[in-house]
């Protein structure tokens, strides 16, 4: 396997899209659909808002490895943080997975550091952003499905 | 002639020369031989092909119809021996019934505009099967939405075969129109159209193939179907992109008004009123794509060279090969399992998504599909969001298929 790839598919993806984390619904929560049509990738992330702070996230659906070990980190990532910071975040990993991130912080990316790799695959940059775009939807109330098209 | 047959009987083809022919083969792709099965999305060019266009913008492009000058008048000669070639692919009994369009989207939708929005009315139905690619889906289901009419629908079982009994069922007074995919882009099932062109027919029912992925692989006799209206694209049978072909039965184009108004199209223009063409000009306006269409004809000029029952014969022996090899292989499941195929292989493997095995194998310089192939209803009766397909040409070989073979178990490797 060349050395694109196994950056790429990390153990930590690899394991994250096998047994995803915070992989259910939350009771209450906002949520919001995403959907890429070009896959048929679908994915529901729920957020807890304690006043202005993430208390609690999660998601549901299918996808390939890279949207769902996205996912999986994302919800990780985001618990605990403030709005603004969660705003912030989302700009760092757009950067990073698309390849603009020679300023990222590699502090404030912590795990999410492992999706560098993605921005060698240009055809698979959606898959790894679906989630956050459905994630931004549900911090704003936004009823309307994401698409990333 | 059952496919086994043919195999034997079929002359066999040198299909490392014929490769040869084709340019963009002779690649790598991340440093490995390409491996090109994409074949069901786009075919690729032969050199005659690419010559025949490059010769002709060259030495004889003008546009068509028009001028008293040479070039004009040797664009127009080539243009129309195009139609001619088309009309011998298909076995047409007229030229004027070989309609030059952008692709089989748009010969569906012209037949949509101007046969069936007139043909339909309040409580009307079209029927259509289970497995059609959204362009034999939608523009029907705008007709239905414009004319208050009903979208019926031939199920299918697990198989990807569609069940003739309940498509029997369906037909009836009410129904104005059947549209049937002659070859399913994401099953590769070869329809039994002519059996069910002849219950139709019994109704007095039109019938439109789309025929964009059964022209690559098959002889097709319009006249022995006795098909209302085929549909196909050049890009598929090897020609360029950008244009198709509607073939329709002189008697239900004349009847049918334009589907757009414009130049090349009309006889005579005044503000108060306009005279048509007739056929095929009427179906025709604007200025067409030239080119496209002279690469078409060239494009039919060397499938017939190669010759399509060696080419179908060969497409089979790598649809066993292919279907063989994968079976071997734990986990996976080939979706589509008809007894009458083309060398269409949709499959899903355990646990791994498709869009992970498309990128892995395509570091592997293995060119595959994958997505719900434009047939999301395809996927929802299987209930699966993707497949990966390999799909194949006469120009691949049985040490691609052992390429795509060895990629899988990568990616098997990569999920472990």
């Amino acid at each position: 396997m060349n050395d694109d790839l196994r950056e790429l598919y990390q153990d930590v993806i690899i394991g994250h899209s096998k047994r995803p984390r915070n992989f259910h619904s939350l009771d209450d929560a906002r949520h919001a659909e995403g959907y890429n049509p070009l896959c048929g990738d679908t994915v529901t992330v729920y957020l807890d808002l304690d006043g202005d702070r993430v208390s609690d996230c999660a998601f549901q659906g299918h996808g390939c490895a890279i949207s769902t070990a996205s996912a999986s980190v994302m919800t990780e990532a985001l618990k605990g943080k403030t709005r603004a910071e969660a705003e912030r975040l989302f700009h760092e990993f757009h950067d990073l997975v698309t390849g603009r991130a020679e300023d990222a912080d590699p502090e404030q990316l912590g795990k999410l550091a492992v999706f560098a790799g993605v921005s060698e695959f240009p055809a698979r940059v959606k898959c790894a952003t679906l989630c956050w775009h459905t994630a931004r939807a549900a911090m704003d109330g936004q009823d309307e499905p994401v698409s990333t098209e | 002639m059952t496919a086994a047959t043919a195999a034997v009987a079929a002359p066999r083809l040198d299909v490392e020369r014929l490769r040869t022919d084709f340019p963009i083969l002779a690649q790598q792709v991340h440093g490995k031989p390409l491996v090109y099965l994409d074949n069901a999305a786009s075919a690729q060019k032969p050199r005659q092909v690419i010559d025949a266009v490059a010769h002709f913008d060259a030495t004889d492009y003008a546009n068509i119809h028009r001028g008293v000058h040479t070039l004009s008048q040797r664009a127009t000669t080539a243009f129309e021996t195009a139609r001619d070639r088309v009309q011998r692919l298909l076995n047409a009994a007229d030229r004027k019934e070989i309609i030059f369009t952008r692709g089989t989207t748009e010969s569906i939708n012209l037949v949509a505009h101007s046969y069936a929005r007139a043909a339909c009315n309040l409580g009307d139905e079209i029927v259509v099967s289970a497995m059609e690619h959204h362009s034999n889906i939608v523009p029907w289901q705008l007709v239905c939405r414009e004319r208050a009419a009903v979208l019926r629908v031939v199920p299918m079982n697990d198989a990807g075969e569609l069940d003739l009994d309940a498509y029997a069922k369906l037909l009836g007074p009410h129904t104005k129109l059947v549209a049937l995919g002659h070859v399913s882009n994401a099953l590769g099932t070869i329809n039994p159209v002519a059996e069910m062109i002849r219950l139709a027919h019994a109704h007095g029912i039109p019938v439109l193939l789309d025929g964009a992925q059964a022209v690559p692989h098959l002889a097709v006799d319009v006249q022995a179907l006795d098909a209302d209206f085929y549909a196909f694209s050049s890009h598929k049978l090897f020609g360029p992109s950008g244009v198709g072909v509607l073939y329709g039965k002189a008697a239900l184009l004349d009847a049918m008004p334009p589907y757009e108004g414009g130049g090349e199209m009309i006889s005579a223009v005044t503000f108060e009123k306009t005279f048509y063409k007739g056929l095929p000009a009427k179906f025709e306006a604007g200025t067409p794509n030239i080119t496209g269409v002279v690469g078409l004809g060239a494009a039919i000029d060397y499938v017939h060279a190669v010759g399509l029952e060696a080419i179908g014969a060969w497409e089979h022996e790598l649809l066993e090969y292919s279907s063989a090899r994968l079976g071997e292989i734990p986990g996976l499941r080939i979706v589509g399992t008809a007894r009458a195929k083309a060398s269409v292989v949709s499959f899903v493997i355990e646990g791994i998504h498709p869009h992970d095995i498309g990128t892995i194998l395509d570091r592997e310089g293995i060119a595959v599909r994958t997505g719900h192939h434009c047939a999301q209803p395809v996927m929802q009766r299987f209930r699966i969001p993707a497949t990966t397909r390999a799909s194949f040409a006469f120009y691949n070989t049985k040490a691609e298929v052992d390429a795509l073979i060895a990629g899988i178990h990568n990616v098997i490797e990569v999920f472990a």
